[in-house]
């Protein structure tokens, strides 16, 4: 459990529900700038990787250091401050404010009680509304409600509300899950773009999307890892080919 | 600029159709009511504007941050009770009760064998220290039940069962303390506030003009709390708990931030209602009370600060009228109210005027964006929740608990269908 250059290491993560183990004594290691895609069939554990390191789930053993600090032991709004940011599976946001809004609402200052009564819309964070909104290709809908927004645009919101918070580390899951061909595209630009000063890990079972993106893959299995590296690599493995054929 | 033009454009107030809004309402209080009836119906109406609060901050905790509390009545009774106190004090000087067996101590405490003040009496002899604790002590209970179940990420309709149990629990404790808190014919023959006596017509007057300006008060400052970025996160909150969690915000602490400022501000509703009224009771605290206190805010529009003001208006003046005319009916009626808003108006009366002004384009206004909040789901349930209680109590009070129960599922079933996407009114 030493330092390392590693922006997330996690080693040895093992959680079990009732005697499950959803994760399995689980080691990765993400470098800076990185885009690691997370693959595996469903059950594999996957979402449950992100829940682990975002506190939402706690680990029943083994060890999450972020740029050397160890999430296992903060909550869930300690690790979001720290610079971790997550996408939930289905888009989660807030339906009944505008896009501007939910941008807005995302900013991180005034995140205590007292901070949020006082705090005022600067020129700063209007900048800063402005340049996430058109990173996420929503400029134009700005002042609409959100419900009104397409399955993929809610994708997008969401990226944009992590975005809006600069984090070191972001987290997707399945972010192009209900997106047409297109919107694939845009969002497989989105996120060459937004992984150039920092680290990302994705989630997604579309290998034609997961070629586009991907620096480094790691394939799950029953909590436990099957196989990590380069794209083609991975593809070619045997237990991979057998995994995802033989179910 | 102009003034009005100022008002107008300001986003606290709400555009001109919240500064319009505001105005018809403070002509309604301050002259209207006023100079339409006699004192006595005007001290009447007093009375129910003390309700208003706690429905404004109904409508803070439930409209806007999705959080039901059916306990309200709690905190009411606390702020109620310290004013009485403090007056029962005066009122009890050794000289008026001089014919007890302890001169000086309020007369249910002589009845009950207590031959000196007990020591948490003590304070309530300062004025200051009253108006103080009506502020204070009712926001600290808030935030010891806030604290309590927040942190453990108690919510939903868990949250408003404990807080009916709460308030159960306060108001049998009040009446089986008899001898510290009057029992449950409550604090009566108040007389004076600093030797002014407030029973006369000119202090009933004084009285109902001082609830008026503190009601606005209060509706300023929730205003203020719904435009500022705390408001933008109840909504979000109420929307989708964990996304704001995992923004970054300790979701624990809003709430009980907006539970503790609605517990204030039903205290001070409650001072205003002792003072008024010249008495307290523990059936001002209990489930009943609380319960229709939530459904004052449900009729008037539980999104809407003046929504609220008018639905408690109405809804009493129902109950007058009918609780004289046919007292036995009034739970009845007051439940199939209920039923009916949840089923076709969730908006409440804030809703149907709000589809009304938009559909004739009355007030139009530019400056009003698309911050409406909405009904939301977890509002169903928790709508669901509560005529469920209400059809309990129907049902016990019939003992056909069958029809109830069909009650109950049918309406479930409707405000399901009839509440997505309905757009909230702020006006
Ligand atoms: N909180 C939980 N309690 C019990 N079982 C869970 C919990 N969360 C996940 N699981 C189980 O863990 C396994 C992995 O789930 P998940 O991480 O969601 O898989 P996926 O790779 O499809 O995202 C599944 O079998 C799921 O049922
Ligand atoms: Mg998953």
């Amino acid at each position: 459990m030493s330092n390392t250059d590693f922006v997330l290491a996690v080693e040895d993560l093992t959680v079990s529900f009732d005697g499950f183990k959803a994760v399995d004594n689980l080691t990765m290691y993400i470098d800076k700038n990185e885009l690691r895609v997370l693959v595996g069939p469903n059950g594999a554990g996957k979402t449950t990787v992100l829940d682990l390191i975002c506190g939402k789930t706690k680990s029943t053993g083994g060890s999450i250091k972020f740029n050397n600090t160890e999430l296992t032991k903060l909550s869930e709004h300690e690790i979001v401050r720290s610079g971790v940011g997550r996408k939930f599976q289905n888009p989660s946001i807030y339906e009944n404010l505008t896009v501007y809004q939910n941008l807005e609402v995302s900013y991180p200052k005034g995140r205590g009680v007292f901070g949020s009564l006082t705090f005022k819309r600067t020129q700063e964070v209007e900048d800063q509304v402005r340049r996430v909104a058109a990173d996420i290709m929503l400029t134009e809908f700005l002042d609409m409600e959100s419900a009104l927004l397409s399955h993929g645009q809610k994708q997008w919101l969401e990226i944009g509300m992590l975005l809006m918070q600069e984090p070191e580390l972001l987290m997707l899951d399945e972010p192009v899950a209900g997106m047409s061909a297109k919107e694939r595209d845009q969002t497989a630009d989105l996120l060459n773009r937004i992984c150039q000063n920092r680290s990302v890990i994705v989630i997604e079972h579309d290998m034609e999307f997961v070629k586009k993106i991907a620096h480094k893959v790691t394939v799950l299995h029953q909590g436990k890892i099957l196989a990590e590296g380069p794209m083609e690599k991975v593809q070619a493995d045997e237990k991979v080919i057998e995994v995802y054929l033989g179910h | 600029m102009t003034l009005w033009e100022k008002m107008c454009a300001s986003d606290l107030l709400g555009g001109k159709q919240g500064v319009i809004g505001l105005a018809v309402l403070a002509a309604v209080i301050f002259l209207v009511l006023p100079l339409g009836v006699d004192i006595f119906r005007l001290n009447l109406i007093g009375k129910y504007l003390t309700y208003a609060f706690v429905a404004v901050g109904l409508v803070l905790l439930w409209g806007h941050g999705g959080i039901l509390s059916l306990g309200q009545g709690i905190f009411f009774g606390l702020g109620g009770y310290a004013m009485a106190m403090f007056l029962k004090l005066e009122a009890s000087d050794p000289i008026t009760t001089k014919i007890q067996s302890t001169p000086g101590i309020p007369d249910f405490m002589d009845w009950n064998q207590l031959t000196a003040l007990p020591w948490f009496w003590e304070p309530f002899k300062s004025l200051p220290f009253t108006i103080f604790a009506v502020l204070t002590i009712p926001a600290l209970f808030a935030y010891i039940i806030g604290y309590a179940m927040f942190k453990r990420r108690v919510g939903g309709v868990y949250f408003s069962i404990i807080t009916q149990a709460v308030a159960l629990i306060l108001s049998i404790l009040i009446v089986g303390q008899q001898g510290y808190t009057g029992g449950v014919n409550g604090m009566t023959d108040l007389r004076t506030m600093l030797g002014w006596d407030i029973r006369t017509d000119s202090a009933k007057y004084i009285l109902y003009y001082a609830n008026g300006l503190l009601l606005f008060g209060a509706i300023f400052l929730s205003k203020y709390v719904m435009s500022s970025k705390f408001g933008m996160l109840l909504l979000a909150m109420r929307d989708k708990e964990e996304r704001v969690r995992f923004s970054g915000y300790d979701v624990s602490n809003f709430k009980i931030f907006i539970f503790c400022l609605a517990a204030m501000m039903s205290a001070v509703g409650g001072a205003m209602f002792t003072l008024q009224v010249g008495f307290m009771s523990p059936s001002f605290v209990g489930i009943v009370p609380s319960i229709e206190m939530v459904i004052f805010c449900a009729v008037g529009g539980r999104a809407s600060l003046i929504g609220a003001v008018y639905g408690t208006l109405l809804v009493n003046y129902g109950k007058t009228v009918f609780s004289e005319t046919y007292p036995e009916l009034w739970l009845f009626l007051m439940g199939g109210l209920f039923i009916a808003v949840v089923m076709f108006f969730p908006n409440g009366i804030a809703g149907i005027w709000d589809k009304y002004a938009t559909k004739y384009g009355w007030f139009k206004d530019k400056a009003v964006t698309a911050k409406k909040p909405e009904v939301s789901t977890t509002g169903v349930e928790t709508h669901a929740v509560l005529t469920e209680t209400l059809s309990a109590e129907a049902a016990a009070a019939t003992e056909s608990t069958d029809v109830a129960a069909s009650v109950k599922k049918t309406t479930r079933k409707k405000a399901a269908i009839s509440s997505p996407n309905i757009r909230g009114a702020e006006a």
